[in-house]
């Protein structure tokens, strides 16, 4: 689904991203940890396509198209998703009037009909509360005065609606406590299948107690330092990032 | 500064002095006379003047508008089309129509108003009620104010006067139809609203140009329909919200995209008053308004402000709270969006004066510029001379924030969309503030018409 081969991102000039392979299936669930400033975000960012970001060297391809100069609306539409790290306010468009909006052009690009407005409705309405959620919060703008924990939840009903192929989670279990991470782990479990990919990053090992990965890499100093099973991820926990970064080998040269 | 413009004002004068309203009254023609020395000696403001600094008003200067003595014969104004006005009225509220200055009972509708409610033309009023004129013209706003209104008490030619009596709670709005159909003409309107104690309603004025379209059609003068006429509107409405009474009073500017539109609201409110004005200023060439409301003992005035400039438009909103008595409240909101070469001014004062301890005040604007050349100018000031107050202000200038563009763009909205989206929200948060439907739909409409960019849906709202 994601093949990303010898990835160089640079910010202002600045390489964050030096070099990263990495190939995710359908099906497939991928933890990237990491220190803090070890490029995590950068990842989340250019898989998104937000501007600001140059790839200097290397490819990212999406089922078969090249990535790099696609505009992050229809990275959208063709099925990449990205939870917010932090989710942006936007005071004056209501919540449900952006699913609806956001899962029309999905539609619209699929040459699909507009929904059906009862169908949506209840399809929502599901959605809200499989996530534990207020109804209120669907006629609220997006995501204005919503606590942390409330805006994670809200990202995670923007996917549930949206239904993308490769879901990318940065850092959704910051800020969040322990009942908030359940439900918002269930909400993505449920959407875990056979056609879908999931990318968490995180700097924590606490949220792959409740999503479980199939794979866990370690990003340090803008490269996949390691890369292993779910062990990986307790072993992190155990021995800390510096066991992991003094082993990367552009450090010790 | 006098002119050769000011000098052709006065010299009519003499001439139409004697058609004015309300000739038989010493004070009145004492007051016009004031007022025309006045204006006689200063002009038309200068941008000299502080609070003329962002405005420059030779534009007007330069122009000579004639007044209009008679609001149906002269000039020869055409009948105004019955489904064009029915287009304007709101539903479900008093109907009062202005053409050029002059109240038009032919037009008007003030069905089923209840017993001792008053509105009446100021023509009318100086005849039948001159002491209830005498007791409240002038006391707002007087000619030390700036020389637009002493143009305004000089020249007036007819307005409404509205009296709600005690404890008096009006069913419906009352709407002041302002339209103006002739070019080169100025509209000088002078009205009073008086809500005595206890009592509660509602006024809309509505300002609005006609003009003959492109196709012929007599039109409204909206961007685009090429019926735009020049014109001078001068209008000015003093307030007296009595105690524990309520007024909400609206605006829509919506003058012709080449008139000049000078609005002066000034309100006195009384212990207990209640005063909310809302201000769209979306039409106009160059249009002013100014707001100034003097606050009595915990009396509430909440002012909010939208201006949307496009192509040239110069918007300028004027405002200044007096808190005079402790324990008064004030709140105030004031956004624009400017595109093209607009230009938007804001200048709010709050005055806290030494007795007015336990003030509670709270300032805003915000501006959204939406081209490289368009202009935003804004002055808050706080003026406080007691020691125990809570103030505040915060004034913003800038583009759409790059960080919700994007999480749109992620959320599959195409950029373009994205933008329209958040200009619209921005603007909408004060469209949604207007109580009456009628008026809502009405505004939005407007800010829809006028809305720089393709592709807004309402249902974005």
């Amino acid at each position: 689904m994601l093949l990303i081969e010898n990835l160089h991102v640079s910010v202002a000039d600045k390489p964050i991203l030096k070099g990263i392979d990495l190939e995710i299936k359908a099906g497939e669930i991928h933890a990237i940890m990491g220190p803090n400033g070890s490029g995590k975000s950068t990842l989340s960012h250019v898989l998104s396509g937000k501007s600001g970001y140059e790839i200097t060297q290397g490819s990212i391809t999406y089922q078969g198209q090249d990535l790099t100069d696609m505009a992050p609306e229809i990275r959208a539409r063709e099925g990449i998703f990205l939870a917010f790290q932090y989710p942006v306010e936007i005071p004056g468009v209501s919540n449900i009037y952006l699913l609806k909006a956001a899962l029309n052009s999905v539609r619209k690009h699929h040459g699909q009909p507009e929904v059906d407005a009862m169908d949506f409705l209840t399809l929502v309405k599901h959605k809200v509360k499989m996530l534990e959620m207020d109804e209120k919060f669907l006629y609220r703008a997006v995501n204005e005065g919503f606590s942390g924990g409330e805006k994670k939840r809200n990202e995670i009903l923007q996917m549930a609606i949206l239904e993308p192929k490769l879901c990318i989670l940065d850092e959704t279990d910051s800020g969040l406590d322990i009942d908030a991470l359940k439900v918002v782990a269930d909400g993505v479990n449920s959407l875990r299948s056979e056609n879908r990919a999931f990318v968490m990053i995180t700097h924590y090992q606490r949220l792959l107690d409740y999503i479980k990965p199939d794979f866990v890499h370690v990003l340090a100093h803008g490269q996949i330092v390691k890369s292993g099973g779910p062990e990986l991820a307790l072993e992190l926990e155990e021995k800390g990032y510096s066991w992991v970064e003094t082993s990367q080998p552009g450090v010790a040269a | 500064m006098a002119t050769e413009s000011t000098s052709r004002y006065v010299a009519e004068y003499e001439a139409i002095v004697p058609i004015l309203p309300g000739q038989n009254l010493p004070w009145l023609q004492q007051l016009r006379k004031d007022a025309l020395e006045k204006f006689s000696a200063n002009g038309f403001p200068s941008p000299r003047e502080e609070e003329w600094r962002y405005t420059n008003v030779s534009a007007i200067e330069k122009k000579w508008f004639a007044p209009v003595l008679d609001s149906v014969s002269k000039p020869n104004l055409q009948a105004l089309d019955a489904n064009w006005l029915k287009s304007q009225r709101l539903e479900d509220a008093w109907s009062v129509v202005l053409v050029n200055g002059h109240y038009s009972a032919e037009y008007s509708r003030l069905d089923g108003l209840p017993e001792g409610v008053l509105i009446v033309s100021m023509a009318d009023a100086l005849e039948k009620q001159p002491q209830m004129v005498e007791k409240y013209l002038g006391q707002a706003v007087n000619n030390q104010e700036h020389s637009f209104v002493a143009f305004n008490t000089a020249w007036f030619t007819d307005g409404i006067l509205v009296h709600v009596p005690a404890k008096q709670i009006l069913a419906k709005p009352i709407q002041l139809l302002n339209i103006v159909t002739e070019a080169d003409v100025m509209a000088t309107t002078r009205n009073l609203v008086i809500i005595a104690e206890s009592a509660e309603a509602q006024v809309i004025e509505t300002f609005v140009g006609l003009g003959i379209a492109r196709d012929g059609v007599y039109a409204a003068s909206l961007p685009g329909t090429g019926a735009a006429n020049a014109y001078l509107t001068a209008a000015v409405t003093e307030v007296f919200v009595e105690q524990n009474a309520q007024l909400t009073l609206y605006k829509m500017q919506t003058e012709s995209e080449k008139a000049y539109h000078f609005g002066g609201i000034y309100v006195k409110q009384a212990k207990d008053a209640r005063f909310s004005h809302h201000n769209f200023a979306l039409g106009g060439l160059l249009a002013r308004c100014d707001i100034h409301a003097d606050l009595d003992q915990a009396s509430e005035c909440t002012l909010n402000g939208l201006y949307l400039g496009v192509k040239r438009q110069h918007l300028d909103n004027h405002t200044r709270i007096n808190h005079l008595k402790p324990r008064a409240i004030s709140r105030e909101m004031y956004k624009g969006v400017l595109d093209d070469r607009a230009r938007g001014v804001f200048q709010g004062r709050v005055i806290v004066a030494e007795d007015a301890q336990k003030t509670d005040s709270q300032m805003n604007n915000r501006n959204l510029l939406l081209s490289d050349d368009a202009e935003a100018d804004t002055k808050p000031q706080l003026e406080i001379y007691a020691d125990d107050v809570k103030c505040g202000h915060g004034v913003t200038v800038g583009q759409l924030d790059e960080k919700s563009i994007f999480y749109l763009q992620s959320r599959s909205v195409d950029e373009e969309t994205a933008r329209n989206m958040l200009t619209f929200a921005f603007a909408n948060e004060m469209v949604d503030k207007i109580k009456i439907r009628s008026l809502h739909d009405k505004v939005l409409e407007q800010v829809l018409v006028r809305f720089p960019q393709e592709g807004v849906e309402k249902e974005w709202l």
